[in-house]
């Protein structure tokens, strides 16, 4: 029971990621799986800092207190380049996906592969 | 009672997580995107990770929620009903997720100070302990941020860069809504009908 309790939030994070990952590959909007995309990555942000804290700690922040105990700051520091890095990847696919809309009015993968199928050379 | 207050806040990713799964309008799913962020974003302030919250809310909540209404404002807001979900689809992530549940039966409960991450000498202990009069500022994340790690940072910045100039590259700066475009054919398309007339002369 105590093991339950320890490992829950790493368990609900993993379900987390996994929804994410199932948008990603069941669903055939482009706009969607960049969604499941940020869903994967803010679940992935979330482990991170899961392993960081520390019980009975404080945010990692020096005080004239030597009693004081700390949560760790370096996933902290690896969370805060990825949150940035992550937007700028969906940034990207964003503007990736305008393009395909304008080049094919569809924005679904299927009817995306549909309307290249017929015309080979273009 | 902190640990109270993060489990309730996971429980209510969860619940926000399948209502994104679930919702067939994408506006209404880039908001739960939005709300997702910025719970998760609670949480971190729980665990102690207050600079990760304040950027989370900024620009995981924020910026990137504008971004997805920017790219929503051209395409379309509504996805295709498909009749069959993926059953494959299902089976891949059931077998990857119990997989990564029986990995984390060895990692250390949540919140022990005694685990490989908190107790290394080198990384978190060195840190907390010189990094105040190493470098300076009060905040240790800040220290590590701009000196100990500072060539990621800069890498950061980088992709950041080259991210901006691939989004200019792609769309250009000047941008006009598609229905103020002069009528286009798509390649594929027959010209002058729609894919939908096509369909609705059967």
């Amino acid at each position: 029971m105590t093991q339950a309790i320890g490992l829950y939030s790493y368990w609900i994070v993993i379900l987390l990621m996994m929804a994410g990952l199932y948008i990603m590959i069941a669903r055939y909007n482009l706009v969607k799986k960049i969604i499941g995309l940020g869903l994967f990555q803010t679940s992935i942000f979330y482990l991170y800092i899961t392993m960081g804290k520390v019980d009975g700690g404080t945010a990692p922040i020096l005080v004239e207190d030597a009693t004081l105990l700390y949560s760790n700051p370096v996933p902290h520091v690896l969370i805060l380049t990825a949150i940035v890095v992550g937007v700028a990847t969906s940034a990207v696919a964003l503007a990736l996906i305008v393009r395909i809309y304008e080049s094919f009015d569809t924005i679904e993968e299927d009817e995306i592969k549909a309307i290249e199928a017929q015309e080979p050379d273009s | 009672m902190e640990t109270l207050v993060a489990i309730v806040l996971l429980t209510f990713l969860a619940i926000v997580a399948v209502g994104i799964i679930v919702l067939r309008d994408l506006l209404g799913a880039v908001i739960l995107l939005g709300l997702y962020s910025l719970i998760a974003a609670g949480a971190f302030v729980v665990m102690d990770a207050v600079d990760v919250a304040f950027t989370e809310a900024a620009v995981g909540s924020g910026i990137s929620t504008i971004l997805f209404l920017g790219a929503l404002s051209f395409t379309k807001h509504e996805q295709k009903p498909r009749g069959n979900d993926s059953v494959m689809a299902l089976i891949f992530v059931i077998v990857t997720g119990g997989l990564l549940i029986y990995g984390t039966l060895d990692m250390p409960h949540y919140g022990r100070a005694d685990s490989p991450a908190q107790s290394h000498p080198d990384l978190a202990v060195r840190f907390i302990e010189v990094s105040g009069s190493e470098v300076g500022p009060p905040n240790i994340v800040t220290s590590v941020l701009a000196s100990y790690r500072g060539y990621d940072t800069l890498g950061e910045t980088l992709v950041v860069f080259a991210a901006g100039i691939a989004v200019l590259s792609l769309l250009g700066l000047k941008r006009r809504r598609p229905e103020e475009e002069s009528p286009e054919d798509a390649p594929g398309d027959t010209p002058g009908v729609k894919p939908d007339d096509v369909q609705s002369q059967y």
